[in-house]
């Protein structure tokens, strides 16, 4: 499975969990207008680091976080490189 | 705070003329031969009067060694198994210690080069004995040092027998065995139930694997049997456990949730079943045995047993009994709060009559400014009938500081089938979110083949 499709398969399961709704994962989608709230956010990274072995952002020594939705896939397709 | 003399333990021989045993893996001693009898080669003399530290690595020769130096000795430094021996002449010095008692086994160390040295042997040689001296003698123990540096606390044998005698009737016909060490509190204090109550008392053995345990539980005919919550969930997993069938049964040192209680209940349809809370400084607090988790809300307030427990404004129990220690040995550190109550650093919640223990006070994981007591997720996690134990920990997290994952062991092996792992795992999740709040939801689940129990019998918390 590539790296957007886990990230994407993800993102839906927290948010069935969550009982949120999505909006639609477009690569412009701004993350905070998503649906998912801050915790959602901190357990899709955490459930990303299960599955694809790394934390980007943990790991980093800025404290970037990415705008929309094709930049936070970039990050991880960045890191699993 | 009123302090009760208690005779020596050797006394507590001539409460019966039968034989009595402690028993390690490897070998027996009947410890009522001490009436007439030696395990220090006949040289307790030597030890009268002075500050003894217990350096014996066996818990058999621990056993027979405090039985004959109670009342003799000024006072006994019992020395847990895994002590670091670096701090060990720090430790020595400020306990004023001049002599050592050890057995075959004692890993030597410049500390203990001391001007008394007295071996022990595992059994019971026939000497002549005097009358004991009868001095009052202090028993320092070392905390378990689950956080910091490991402090030494000193207790008497009034404070450390008064749980025992308020409740138990000598029952000679009773053989205890425990999961403990007990050459720390929980388990000295089995050592001091089987003793006192005239019983034989099978012990532990570092490293023994838990079926060959529960043989020799089984063998013994083990008719008491105390343990952690952790112990407990680690023989339970274990098919041996079909060969005991204790009459009692008891849980202390961690949290009792109601899973445990409710499997010990299946497994052990006859047996009673108590858990206590009890803490090397505060002393033994109290028994539950209406067989449910938590203690009835009527504990907090009145004095029961001498012992007098309030809720502190940081949700804290706090504890002035009798029963606790009297003082730190080597630290300007006070054991008590200024109206004499020991704080124990457990956090207690109030629902309905009841009050439930949620967690350590430093134990707490902040996600995002929310709080969470591991051990409040951990007791969900084990209600579900395929898992054996849990632990709960803090994992760093980029937008919420931190977050709760879990290891888990299941009871069987899903056979490695990831499909069926799967399906367990969201089946614990789905049961977290049907009883927890979102946050407390673990984020991750990870299945481990076991979990490690510290040298004090309780699920090790510092790392993975």
């Amino acid at each position: 499975m590539s790296v957007k499709l886990t990230i994407l398969n993800q993102i839906e399961r927290v948010a069935r969990e969550h009982g949120k709704i999505l909006a639609p994962l477009k690569e412009d989608l701004v993350l905070a207008d998503c649906g998912l709230d801050s915790l959602g956010f901190a357990v899709l990274v955490a459930r990303l680091e299960d599955t694809l072995g790394i934390d980007p952002f943990t790991a980093a020594e800025d404290a970037y976080f990415p705008v929309t939705l094709g930049e936070f896939v970039k990050v991880y397709e960045h890191g699993a490189r | 705070m009123v302090r009760v003399e208690a005779p020596s333990l050797r006394h507590a021989l001539a409460n019966t003329s039968a034989s009595r045993f402690f028993w390690d893996r490897t070998a027996s001693a009947c410890y009522t031969d001490l009436r007439h009898g030696t395990s220090l080669g006949g040289r307790l003399a030597e030890l009268s009067g002075r500050s003894v530290v217990l350096a014996t690595e066996s818990q058999l020769t621990t056993a027979l060694a405090l039985m004959e130096l109670d009342g003799w000795a000024r006072r006994i430094v019992i020395l847990p198994p895994d002590v670091d021996t670096a701090d060990l002449g720090a430790v020595l010095a400020a306990a004023e210690i001049d002599a050592a008692v050890f057995d075959g086994k004692t890993q030597q160390s410049p500390a203990l080069n001391l001007p008394v040295r007295v071996a022990c042997v595992p059994n019971v040689v026939p000497a002549n004995v005097s009358p004991p001296v009868n001095c009052h003698t202090e028993w320092l123990l070392m905390t378990s040092g689950t956080t910091g540096v490991p402090k030494l606390v000193l207790h008497d044998v009034a404070g450390l027998t008064a749980a025992v005698r308020a409740r138990s009737v000598a029952d000679g016909a009773a053989v205890w065995g425990t999961f403990y060490d007990i050459r720390r509190y929980g388990g000295l204090q089995m050592y001091l139930r089987a003793v006192l109550g005239g019983a034989s008392l099978v012990l532990s053995s570092a490293g023994e694997p838990v079926a060959d345990h529960l043989d020799r539980l089984a063998q013994h005919g083990v008719t008491h049997l105390s343990g952690t919550p952790s112990h407990w969930r680690r023989a339970l997993m274990n098919p041996a456990i079909r060969k005991i069938a204790p009459r009692y049964v008891r849980l202390s040192g961690e949290i009792a949730d109601q899973a445990i209680l409710d499997r010990l209940r299946a497994t052990f349809p006859q047996a009673a079943i108590g858990h206590a809370y009890a803490s090397t400084e505060a002393g033994v607090a109290f028994d539950v045995n209406d067989g449910l988790a938590g203690f009835p809300a009527s504990y907090i307030g009145p004095i029961r047993d001498g012992v007098e427990m309030k809720v502190f404004s940081d949700g804290s129990l706090r504890i002035r009994s009798p029963r606790a220690a009297r003082r730190y040995i080597g630290t300007g550190q006070a054991l008590a709060d200024a109206d004499g109550f020991v704080d124990t650093g457990d956090i207690i919640e109030q629902r309905g009559d009841r009050y439930y223990f949620a967690g350590r006070k430093g134990g707490i994981i902040n996600i995002g400014g929310l709080k969470v007591h591991p051990e409040e997720i951990e007791a969900v996690i084990n209600q579900h009938p395929q898992v054996g134990m849990s632990r709960v920990w803090s994992k760093q997290n980029p937008i919420t500081g931190a977050i709760a994952v879990a290891d888990v062991v299941l009871k069987s092996d899903p056979d490695g089938a990831c499909a069926q792992q799967t399906m367990i795992k969201d089946d614990i999740l789905k049961l977290c979110r049907e009883t927890l709040p979102r946050h407390k939801v673990p984020a991750s689940i990870s299945f481990v083949p076991a979990l490690g129990i510290g040298a004090a019998g309780k699920l090790a918390r510092r790392e993975r």
